[in-house]
C-alpha cells in the first residue's frame, strides 16, 4: 500500500469514527439522563450520574402502561405481518403465473398506488371506516394494514416469483397437486429470503407508524409510538421520567435488530432496489 | 385453461387480497377526490360546488405558507439526506475494518419511529443544549432553536438528514457494491485517481441507485409528519407546519373537511409531478449494462 493510500484509510476512519459517535449520541444522552434526579439533568446534562437510580424507569414504566402499549404493538405487528405474507405472496404468485391482460393491469394499478400518499385519502378514510373503527379498532387497524401493505408485497414477491421456472408449478400439476397445494408446498418455501425482506420492511413500518394508529385506536389499544408521544407529552417537565420512557420505547425494536442485523440489511437493500 | 378453473383460481388466490386493497385504498381515494367538488361536510353530500373548495385552499394565506415552507424542506432535505448518505455509504464501502460496526452505528436512527426520534430530539434542542450554552456562554444556543422558525427549520433538517441517511446509505451500498470489479481493476490499471473513478465510472454505473434514493427522499420529504409533530409540533405559531400536519390539523382539528381535502388532493398532485419529473431526469442518466 502506498503511503498516500494509508493516509487516506487513516482519514476515512477518522472521519467515519466522528459520524458514528455524532449518530449514537442523541441515544446515549437520553439514557446518561435517564438515570439521572431533574436538577442533576439541568446542571449539567452531559455528566454521567452520581449515583444510579432506577426510579425513572419505573415511574415510566407504570406511567406510560409499557406492557400494555408493547402487548399491543406486537399483536397489531405480527398479525399484520403475517397476514400480509399469506395474501400478498398469493396474489403476486396468481399475477405472476395468469398471462393475461387483467392481471397486466391489476399490477399496474397496484405498482402506480405506491405513490399515493396516505394523507391524500385519509379524510374520507375516516368517514367511511369511523363504524368499523369503534367496532374493533385492533382489528381494523390489522386490516387497513393489509391494504396498504398489499401493494409494495406483491410487488417485491412478483419480482421473485418471476425467477422460479414454471416447469415447478406444471409438475406439481401433471402430480396432481391442486393450485394451493402447489403454491404453499412448493412455491411457498422456496420464497424464503423474499419472505424474510418483506417481513422486516413491513414489521418496522407497522411498528413505528403513527399517523394511522393517532386516527384509529383509543388508550386502551394504544401501541408503543402513541404512548410515548402522549407520556412525553404530558411529562416532559419531569426530565427523568420522560428520558426512562424514551430508552424504553427504543429498547424493544433495537434488540431485535442486534439480532437480526443481517437479515436487516439485505431485507432493506433488496426491498429498496428492486 | 378452461374458464371455470381459472376463474376458481382468481378467488382463492387474488379475491381477497384485491378486495381489501380496494376498500381501504381505491374506494377512499376515489371518493375523496369527488368529495372536494361536493358541499360534503364530514358526514353527506348534498350537492355539487365546482372548485370552490380548490378557490378556498388557495385564498387561505396560512396553505400558501406552508407549501412554501414545505418546497424548502423538500429540496433542502432530499440534498442533505443524499449528500450524507453517499459518504457514508463511500465510508462503509471502503476497506477499513471497521465498516461494519460503522454501518450499524448509522443505521440505528432509522429503526425507530420519527415520534420518538422527534421527542428525543426535542429534549435536546429545548432542554440538553440550552443548558450547556448557559453554562458555556454559547450565544447561539442561548434560546431554543425550537423557538424560532429558521432555526426550527433547521432543526427538522438535521433530524430528518439523522433518521433517513442510514436507509438511503443501504441504497447506495447496493449500488456501489453492485459495481463488477474488473472495471474498477481497470480504471487502476489506467491509473485514475480515485476521485477520477469515483466521478466518473461508480457514479454513472450505480445511476440506479441514485434513482431509487431521490424518489424515496422526495415522496418523505412530502408526507413527513411524525418527526414535525413531535419536535416543533408546527410551533411557534404554525409557522413550521408542512402540509401533512397542515392538512390534518385543517380537517380533524379544525373540522374543515372540505378544504382538507382538496388541500390532500393537491398533496397528491404535487407529489404525482415531482416524483415524474425526477425519476424521468434520473432515468436518463442510467446507463445500460
Amino acid at each position: 500500500m502506498t503511503k498516500r493510500a494509508r493516509l487516506g484509510r487513516k482519514i476515512t476512519f477518522i472521519v467515519g469514527l466522528i459520524l458514528a459517535f455524532a449518530y449514537v449520541f442523541p441515544f446515549f444522552l437520553v439514557f446518561v439522563n435517564s438515570l439521572k434526579l431533574k436538577p442533576e439533568i439541568l446542571a449539567n446534562p452531559l455528566s454521567l450520574p452520581t449515583h444510579i437510580s432506577w426510579d425513572n424507569f419505573q415511574q415510566a414504566l407504570t406511567k406510560m402502561n409499557f406492557f400494555r402499549s408493547l402487548t399491543n404493538s406486537i399483536i397489531i405487528t405480527v398479525l399484520s405481518v403475517s397476514l400480509l405474507i399469506v395474501f400478498s405472496s398469493m396474489l403476486a404468485y396468481y399475477l405472476a403465473r395468469t398471462k393475461n391482460k387483467l392481471s397486466k393491469y391489476i399490477f399496474l394499478i397496484l405498482v402506480t398506488s405506491m405513490i399515493v400518499p396516505f394523507q391524500a385519502l385519509m379524510i374520507p378514510f375516516m368517514a367511511r371506516f369511523a363504524q368499523f373503527v369503534s367496532w374493533n379498532n385492533r382489528g381494523a387497524l390489522i386490516f387497513f394494514y393489509i391494504g396498504f401493505g398489499t401493494a409494495l408485497s406483491t410487488f417485491l414477491y412478483h419480482g421473485f416469483i418471476s425467477t422460479i421456472p414454471t416447469e415447478i408449478d406444471e409438475a406439481a400439476s401433471i402430480d396432481g397437486a391442486s393450485d394451493m397445494v402447489a403454491f404453499w408446498r412448493i412455491i411457498f418455501p422456496m420464497m424464503r429470503p423474499i419472505t424474510a425482506t418483506v417481513a422486516i420492511i413491513n414489521a418496522l413500518w407497522i411498528w413505528n407508524d403513527f399517523l394511522l394508529p393517532r386516527l384509529v385506536l383509543t388508550n386502551e389499544t394504544q401501541t408503543l409510538p402513541l404512548s410515548t408521544y402522549l407520556f412525553y407529552g404530558q411529562y416532559s417537565i419531569e426530565y427523568g421520567q420522560a428520558m426512562a420512557g424514551l430508552v424504553l420505547a427504543v429498547i424493544p425494536i433495537v434488540i431485535f435488530y442486534l439480532v437480526l442485523q443481517r437479515q436487516f440489511i439485505s431485507g432493506i437493500s433488496q426491498g429498496a432496489v428492486k | 385453461m378452461s374458464k371455470v378453473r381459472s376463474t376458481k383460481k382468481f378467488m382463492k388466490l387474488a379475491f381477497t387480497p384485491l378486495a381489501i386493497f380496494t376498500v381501504v385504498l381505491i374506494v377512499p381515494f376515489a371518493n375523496g377526490f369527488y368529495y372536494t367538488f361536493t358541499n360534503w361536510d364530514g358526514f353527506e353530500a348534498t350537492k355539487l360546488v365546482g372548485f370552490t373548495n380548490y378557490v378556498k385552499s388557495f385564498q387561505d394565506p396560512m396553505f400558501w405558507s406552508t407549501l412554501r415552507f414545505t418546497a424548502l424542506f423538500v429540496v433542502v432535505s432530499l440534498v442533505a439526506v443524499n449528500v450524507v448518505a453517499f459518504g457514508l455509504a463511500l465510508i462503509v464501502t471502503s476497506k477499513l475494518k471497521s465498516r461494519n460496526i460503522l454501518r450499524t452505528f448509522f443505521f440505528v436512527p432509522n429503526l425507530i419511529g420519527g415520534v420518538v426520534l422527534g421527542v428525543i430530539w426535542q429534549f435536546i434542542f429545548n432542554s440538553a443544549i440550552v443548558a450547556l450554552a448557559n453554562k458555556y456562554d454559547w450565544t447561539l444556543f442561548k434560546e431554543s432553536w425550537l423557538q424560532d422558525t429558521n432555526k426550527a427549520f433547521w432543526a427538522l433538517i438535521i433530524v430528518t438528514v439523522w433518521q433517513s441517511s442510514g436507509y438511503m446509505m443501504i441504497v447506495y451500498i447496493t449500488g456501489l457494491v453492485s459495481i463488477e470489479n474488473d472495471v474498477l481493476e481497470a480504471s487502476q490499471i489506467d491509473g485514475a485517481s480515485p476521485l477520477r473513478t469515483l466521478m466518473t465510472i461508480k457514479i454513472p454505473l450505480m445511476a440506479q441507485a441514485f434513482t431509487i434514493a431521490l424518489f424515496l427522499t422526495l415522496r418523505g420529504g412530502f408526507m413527513a409528519y411524525d418527526v414535525n409533530v413531535a419536535l416543533t409540533g408546527g410551533g411557534p405559531f404554525r409557522t413550521t407546519e408542512l402540509i401533512s400536519m397542515h392538512i390534518f390539523e385543517d380537517a380533524f382539528a379544525n373540522g374543515h373537511f372540505g378544504t382538507g381535502q382538496s388541500k390532500a388532493v393537491i398533496m397528491f398532485l404535487l407529489v404525482a409531478a415531482a416524483a415524474l419529473v425526477q425519476v424521468t431526469i434520473s432515468k436518463r442518466y442510467e446507463v445500460q449494462r
